[in-house]
């Protein structure tokens, strides 16, 4: 089966967030970059698939700078055959990225889409959704398990809802989108790097594929968010009680 | 483009046949929208055997209840759910489609964007809305950055963080309710629903409490766990809440989970159990009313959101809650 796995650049998830003096936009010196977790499961989850079936390919693909060389390197390095950088500087929405990424689906024809269900700098969550729409396939999106036989023509996944685990069949091919609990992606080793460097990685514009990446969201500002001040430490149980009590939150 | 052709399409949420509250907070959206536009809004509900969901829905003002009912749509997938709402939106003219956000809106909606080539936004804050010049607010980076975006286009699709919008109360006056026709013929066939381990526990949503009681690490077991941050949240009639911690070790389910990736709440009063406070769990519930932390660390960094902070360790600070509440 080949896969097409989708890799977004993103702050390290420990990073502590700062905004430019000037409001302009977050503060990148001295940030540490990785590949978006979410999407790190996912391709996580593609080359276990590829290497049980003994066969298939995986490609991965990032939208960005020259900058995201060096996530698409990353997850040649974790095993991926094959990566595509379609180059784009300004501000995209997920609507644009979803159309970018439905005509990489139509050049490369993978059985499975396999993404990240959100970036963990946007907390959009839409993109693999989106996609799916635009090409008319199935979906199965916030997915903690797969089960994909090597010759199979659904997949069935269990999906984390507000309600529960929820299981569905999608017919093949598909837009599946990673959940935390899915794997725990392997790290990256030396020979991994390595044999990364003699991987190909492709470049091509939004204009190559056709697709016009205008971004119909707009980041007029910026702000921190408004952060809370410590309260008090209180040094009992009842004096605990006795505060919720004064303002009348519990009985 | 006159600002009274805005016209808002919200899509409610059913859960075992009801109105999940959240969808309230999306109505009461729809409702500034429409005030401050001098446009209308209609509701949508999908399901199966919906024919109660049409008066409840009806008490909010909305121009229209819409109602597609198929047993196809007993438990809704996104093939044929996203259809279903980008055809209502398509013949009933709607200008802004809208949702409460849940796995269920950020599942669909994304779709139903994509097939009305609309921009799209998660987790609206705040919307304020001149003729065809808008801009909401979202947050960013786990809910330490605070976005005012533009979101362009002649059709507007979002999900609403259901915390930020008062749910309104119900008028005496009841809207009328159409039927969607379905032709199942035409219906896509991609998602097959197998199964789903949904337990109602008997206690509120998470979302939708006036106190969550929450419980981290420090719980050893899911025994643990059920008898104190069960048995606190019992004796107060809360919801449960954890953290990643404990659903990743298999010591609570993950429809528990608050935080980024998890559940959004603010209820009035938030108690932080044993867990150390992570910018992913603060994400989702550092706008309660009101946080209490216990924690033995009187480092841990859940003290610098908590209104009330106890260092003390879980295992005995919370029998004697439960105790002195019984
Ligand atoms: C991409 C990404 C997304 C994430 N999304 C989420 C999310 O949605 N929600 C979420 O919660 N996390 C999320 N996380 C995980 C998050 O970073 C933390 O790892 C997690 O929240 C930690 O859970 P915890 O506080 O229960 O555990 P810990 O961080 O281990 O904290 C345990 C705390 O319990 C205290 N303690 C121990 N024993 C006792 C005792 N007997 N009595 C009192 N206190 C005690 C300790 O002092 C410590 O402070 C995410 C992480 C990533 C990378």
């Amino acid at each position: 089966m080949k896969f097409l796995v989708p890799l977004k650049r993103v702050f390290d998830p420990d990073t502590r967030i700062r905004l430019k003096a000037d409001g302009s936009g977050v503060e990148t010196d001295g940030v540490k970059y990785a590949i978006n977790p979410f999407d790190a499961i996912a391709l996580e989850e593609a080359l276990r698939a590829r290497d049980l079936h003994g066969s298939g390919e995986v490609v991965v693909v990032s939208i960005g700078s020259t900058d995201s060389q060096e996530q698409l390197r990353a997850g040649l390095a974790m095993g991926a055959d094959r990566a595509l950088l379609v180059r784009h500087e300004a501000e995209i929405d997920s609507l644009a990225v979803a159309k970018i990424l439905a005509a990489v689906y139509k050049k490369e024809q993978p059985n499975l889409v396999l993404m990240g269900k959100q970036a963990i700098d946007d907390d959009s969550n839409q993109v693999g959704q989106m996609l799916a729409g635009l090409l008319g396939i199935g979906q199965a999106t916030f997915i903690s398990k797969l089960t994909l036989p090597a010759d199979a023509n659904e997949a069935t996944c269990c999906r984390e809802t507000d309600a529960g685990l929820e299981i569905v069949n999608v017919t093949l091919p598909a837009v599946i989108t990673a959940d935390l609990r899915l794997n725990e992606p392997r790290y990256v080793t030396a020979l991994g790097i390595m044999k990364a460097k003699k991987k190909p990685l492709e470049e091509l514009t939004p204009a190559d594929l056709g697709v016009d990446a205008t971004s119909r969201v707009r980041t007029l500002k910026l702000g921190l968010a408004p952060k809370r001040s410590a309260g008090i430490r209180v040094q009992s149980v009842d004096e605990l009680l006795q505060k919720l009590r004064a303002e009348t939150l519990i009985p | 483009m006159t600002a009274n052709s805005t016209h808002v399409l919200v899509v409610a949420e059913l859960e075992r046949g009801q109105v999940k509250g959240a969808t309230l907070a999306a109505v009461a959206c729809a409702q500034q929208i429409a005030q401050k536009t001098g446009g209308r809004f209609d509701i949508l509900a999908l399901g199966h055997e919906t024919s109660s969901v049409g008066d409840a829905l009806g008490k909010y003002g909305a121009g229209r209840v819409y109602l597609a009912d198929s047993s196809d749509l007993k438990n809704p997938q996104a093939d044929k759910a996203s259809q279903v709402i980008t055809q209502v939106a398509k013949t009933a003219g709607a200008t802004v489609v809208i949702a409460a956000s849940s796995t269920f809106s950020k599942d669909i909606l994304p779709r139903v964007a994509a097939q009305l080539d609309a921009g799209m936004l998660t987790d609206v804050l705040s919307v304020t809305a001149e003729g065809n010049d808008w801009t909401l607010q979202r947050a960013l980076f786990a809910g330490n950055v605070i976005a005012t975006v533009a979101l362009d286009g002649p059709v507007k699709v979002f999900t609403v963080r259901a915390s930020a919008f008062a749910a309104p109360s119900p008028s005496s006056t009841a809207s009328p309710v159409a039927s969607v026709e379905l032709n199942s013929a035409g219906q896509p066939n991609q998602i097959k629903f197998v199964s789903c381990d949904e337990k109602p526990s008997g206690r509120p949503d998470a979302t939708e409490a006036r106190i969550v009681v929450s419980g981290g690490r420090a719980l050893k077991n899911s025994e643990d766990f059920e008898r104190l941050i069960g048995g606190l949240a019992d004796v107060l009639g809360a919801a449960v809440g954890s953290s990643r911690a404990l659903v990743d070790a298999g010591i609570t389910p993950n429809a528990l989970q608050i935080g980024q990736t998890g559940k959004v709440v603010a209820p009035e009063l938030y108690m932080a159990l044993g867990m150390s406070g992570a910018i992913q769990h603060l994400a989702g519930m550092k706008d309660s009313k009101r946080i209490v932390a216990v924690n033995t660390d009187p480092e841990a960094p859940i003290f610098e959101v908590a209104d009330y902070g106890l260092v003390g360790d879980v295992y005995q600070v919370v029998p004697e809650l439960i105790q002195k509440l019984k």
